[in-house]
């Protein structure tokens, strides 16, 4: 998307925000530059606790937020880091703000601590995390890292939704754990299981290329 | 580019250049694939015979299932469609005979499809899968369904022509309804309730099982036809039973309490239709002698380990999908000498 020169007086607020640069830093990171679909990352969280969809969002969220306090702390120190030990110190500045994260989920539910297992704790080390600290926050100013972990975080959260709904909709018979099929529904016990999430994975990210080799046709 | 391809073509008009062999037998892949599942009819008419109307609904659905969905991708990736060369047909006719007579027809569809469409076209079709297609249809149901894969339905019931079992006919996404039969196989009988079977029962299929699976003498038959006519591998079959029969000859006569006879172990379950008709794919298995020496008896040696040591009665479809992940690495391994060369195939100075 480029920026307007013409017509600005005419333009009403949709369109302004529209065709605005923040708006497009947030943009892409839901389909365009979707951390799941195109850049293939996070793989290790995306495939192990997609099996429902409320773990997924939970999940999304969980790192949405790291993503988004770890970005604004970096970009802010970006000028004061040195470029020798940059990746050690955006680890412990991640490292940081998962642990705040892991005690916050066990202080809000236990249950979903538990079925969120080492993964809350595993985001540390997940790539997207410390990709866009390195490739994007580094280099930016505050306000653009913030649109580019919301974006990114979404796009994330979309990714898992993608996921975790049909894996518990074929696994479970129910969405969010409100049961859509009738009783006699036979559920696809391998839809829970680690294959079902490459299957479910592969599944989406043809859909997802598909679609761009239809729009760029 | 288009002044090359004219030169290319006007070359093909002039010159017919082509690699070795030279000499064909005029035998292609439909051929052979046609002969293979007149080598199974046998099998599926005594299933048929046997377990009745369910058996017929069972092959029919899983060998439309794989057709349809041959034609299907094939069109959709915009190739001529392959299903006049059988492949397809026996991918459905194998996967069909390998589950349980009275499974549900609609999750035998899905097994059709997922076999050729992740077991053979997501790796490029016909010569490009590395697993057999029909058993990766068969492991995505037996790890999607677990129940219904292993309700068995008892063979020679009195009313199997005139009346389809509930199972069969469960709705779609529905579970099944239990016949209130749920039989053991042999294999199931030894591992949990340790009864042995008559082995003059096992070969000739007086027993309950997969719906293609009982009969071993009409396998064998199968086989030999085919071998005879050179178009099964017969050093395939003969290693993995020879494997089977030794290491549990051996294990018998240390504890003839705890492990069942080698007969046994040859006859029951889905081994002979596995040696015979699955491990000997010609795109799964290793190309040199030797190496499908090492292919049979692994396949075999993990038989015997996961019947007699896994969770499960039955090991004969894994261990073929190992063996099938193997069987390119052996490839690279035993290289057969190219003549003019040395033993590792450096160039001889001369």
């Amino acid at each position: 998307m480029s920026i307007q020169t013409t017509n600005k007086a005419n333009e009403g607020f949709w369109d302004k925000l529209a065709s605005s640069p923040s708006t497009d830093e947030y943009m892409k990171g839901l389909f365009r530059e979707n951390p799941v679909f195109v850049q293939v990352l996070g793989m290790c969280s995306t495939l192990a606790v997609s099996n429902t969809a409320l773990n997924g969002l939970a999940m999304g969220l969980a790192t949405t937020f790291v993503l988004l306090m770890s970005n604004i702390l970096i970009a802010s120190l970006r000028n004061v880091i040195p470029k020798q030990v940059r990746i050690a110190s955006y680890l412990l500045i991640i490292a940081t703000f998962v642990t705040m994260t892991d005690y916050a989920i066990q202080a809000i539910s236990v249950e979903l601590s538990k079925a969120l297992g080492a993964f809350i704790a595993l985001i540390v080390v997940n790539c997207q995390i410390l990709g866009r600290a390195e490739a994007f926050a580094s280099k930016n100013t505050v306000w653009r890292s913030i649109l580019d972990a919301l974006g990114m975080g979404t796009g994330f959260i979309i990714a898992l939704l993608c996921l975790g709904t049909v894996r518990e909709l074929l696994g479970n018979g129910s969405i969010f754990g409100i049961p859509v099929f009738p009783d006699s529904f036979q559920e696809w016990v391998i839809m829970i299981l680690p294959p079902g999430g490459f299957f479910m994975l592969a599944i989406w990210l043809m859909v997802f290329n598909a679609m761009k080799q239809r729009k760029a046709v | 580019m288009q002044g090359k391809s004219q030169i290319q073509n006007v070359f093909k008009k002039t010159l017919n250049i082509s690699t070795s062999p030279h000499l064909v037998r005029g035998i292609g892949t439909n051929d052979i694939m046609r002969n293979v599942v007149w080598a199974l009819l046998p099998t599926a008419l005594y299933a048929v015979y046997a377990f009745g109307l369910s058996a017929l609904l069972l092959l029919v659905t899983s060998t439309v299932a794989c057709v349809l969905t041959e034609h299907f991708l094939a069109k959709k990736s915009k190739q001529p469609s392959t299903i006049s060369d059988w492949s397809a047909v026996i991918t459905g006719l194998l996967l069909g005979l390998t589950l349980p007579p009275n499974f549900p027809l609609w999750m035998a569809f899905l097994g059709g499809i997922v076999s050729i469409a992740l077991g053979k076209f997501v790796f490029g079709g016909l010569g490009y899968n590395v697993f057999n297609p029909a058993l990766v249809g068969r492991a995505f149901l037996q790890a999607a369904f677990p129940v219904a894969i292993t309700t068995w339905f008892p063979v020679f019931s009195p009313d199997r022509f005139s009346s389809v079992s509930v199972a069969t006919s469960t709705l779609p996404l529905m579970e099944p309804a239990t016949d209130g039969f749920t039989g053991a196989t042999p294999l199931s009988a030894f591992k949990f309730d340790h009864i042995s079977t008559d082995t003059y029962d096992l070969a000739m299929g007086f027993i309950t099982g997969s719906t293609g699976e009982t009969c071993a003498v009409l396998i064998i038959l199968g086989g030999i036809y085919l071998a005879v006519r050179k178009m099964l591998n017969w050093h395939i079959p003969v290693s993995i039973l020879a494997t089977v029969y030794v290491l549990t000859a051996l294990l018998h006569f240390s504890n003839p309490e705890k492990y069942p006879t080698p007969e046994f172990m040859l006859f029951s379950g889905g081994l002979m239709l596995g040696a015979v008709f699955m491990a000997t794919d010609m795109v799964g298995s290793p190309i040199t002698t030797a190496g499908v020496w090492i292919y049979g008896a692994l396949i075999g040696a993990l038989v015997v380990v996961i019947r007699l040591w896994g969770g499960l009665p039955e090991g004969v479809m894994y261990a073929i999908l190992l063996g099938n992940a193997v069987s390119p690495h052996l490839d690279n391994l035993i290289r057969p000498r190219v003549y003019g060369t040395g033993n590792r195939g450096e160039k001889v100075r001369g």
